[in-house]
C-alpha cells in the first residue's frame, strides 16, 4: 500500500463513495466528512498490517464501501444521540390516538394513491417525500433513514442505538404513519 | 378480531421482522375485509420503493461528484498521515 495507491483510489472511487454517502445521509457536508474518514481509516488499516484490511479477494471499491458503511452508521448514531431529550420516544407516546378513534378505526381513512407514471410527476412526488422526511421529528427521521433508506438490519439498529426491538418497531411505525399522512396532505391534495 | 390500529402495526412490523403464522393469518383476514388497511399496506410498499428509487437516483447520478475542495482536503490528509 503506497500513498500513490490511496490517491489513485481517491480519484477512481471518491465520487462513487460521495454519492453513496449523500444518498443515505442527505447532507453534503456530512457526506464529505465520512468519505474523508473512510480514506483515513483505509490508510491506517492498510498500515497496521499488510495482511489486514484490504484483502486480495475484494475489489478496492468493495472494501472502501464496507468501511464507509460503518462510518455512515457512526454518523447516524451520533445524530440520534444529539437529539434533545425532549424528543425521545417512550412507549407511552406510542398509543397513536391521533390516527385512530376509540374503537380502533382510522380517524382519517387512508386514500387510494394513484402513483404518477410520468417523470415530472414522479419528481414532484419525490420532492414532497423529501420535505415530509424533513418534517419528521429528528430522532424518528434518523432512525427511519437508518432502517428504510440505509436498509440497516433491524438487530444492528437496536444494538447500535441501544434500544429494544419493540421500541424500534414502535418508532418506525410512527415515522411511517407520519410520512404517509404528510404525503396525503401535501401531495395528493396538491 | 384485529382492529385497524393493531392491523396497521402488524403491517408496519412486517417490514422489520417476519410475522408469526398466526399474525399473518389474522392480518390476511383483516386485509380481506378492510379496504383502508389494504390501502395503508400498499402505501407502505409504495413508500419503500420510492425511498429506494430516491437513494438509487443519487447513487447513480454521475453529475454528482465529490466537490473539488473536499477532494483536495482529503488528498492533503492522506499525505499528512502517510508522512
Amino acid at each position: 500500500m503506497t500513498t500513490q495507491n490511496m490517491h489513485d483510489w481517491l480519484n477512481q472511487h471518491g465520487d462513487f463513495l460521495y454519492r453513496f454517502a449523500l444518498a443515505r445521509l442527505r447532507d453534503p457536508h456530512l457526506a464529505e466528512d465520512v468519505v474523508q474518514e473512510t480514506f483515513l481509516a483505509a490508510i491506517k488499516s492498510a498500515g497496521a498490517s499488510e495482511k489486514s484490511g484490504f484483502a486480495e479477494q475484494s475489489s478496492p471499491r468493495t472494501w472502501l464501501t464496507g468501511i464507509l458503511k460503518h462510518k455512515i452508521i457512526d454518523v447516524m448514531r451520533k445524530n440520534i444521540r444529539e437529539v434533545a431529550a425532549s424528543d425521545l420516544m417512550t412507549d407511552a407516546d406510542a398509543n397513536m390516538d391521533e390516527f385512530f378513534d376509540e374503537t380502533g378505526h382510522w380517524e382519517e381513512k387512508p386514500l387510494a394513491w394513484d402513483m404518477p407514471e410520468n417523470a415530472l410527476e414522479q419528481q414532484q412526488f419525490l420532492g414532497v417525500l423529501q420535505s415530509c422526511m424533513d418534517k419528521l421529528p429528528a430522532k424518528l427521521a434518523q432512525l427511519f433513514l437508518m432502517r428504510d433508506v440505509h436498509e440497516t438490519d433491524n438487530e444492528e439498529i437496536c444494538k447500535e442505538l441501544n434500544i429494544s426491538t419493540t421500541n424500534a418497531w414502535v418508532m418506525l411505525y410512527r415515522a411511517r404513519m407520519g410520512l404517509r399522512k404528510c404525503l396525503e396532505i401535501n401531495w395528493l391534495s396538491a | 378480531m384485529l382492529d385497524c390500529k393493531d392491523a396497521s402495526q402488524l403491517i408496519s412490523q412486517s417490514l422489520d421482522r417476519s410475522l408469526t403464522l398466526r399474525e399473518r393469518f389474522v392480518l390476511k383476514l383483516h386485509l380481506f375485509i378492510c379496504i383502508f388497511c389494504k390501502r395503508f399496506n400498499q402505501q407502505l410498499q409504495t413508500l419503500k420503493v420510492a425511498l429506494k428509487n430516491m437513494r438509487l437516483g443519487v447513487e447513480n447520478d454521475e453529475n454528482i461528484q465529490l466537490p473539488a475542495k473536499a477532494k483536495s482536503r482529503i488528498a492533503n490528509s492522506i499525505e499528512s498521515i502517510k508522512n
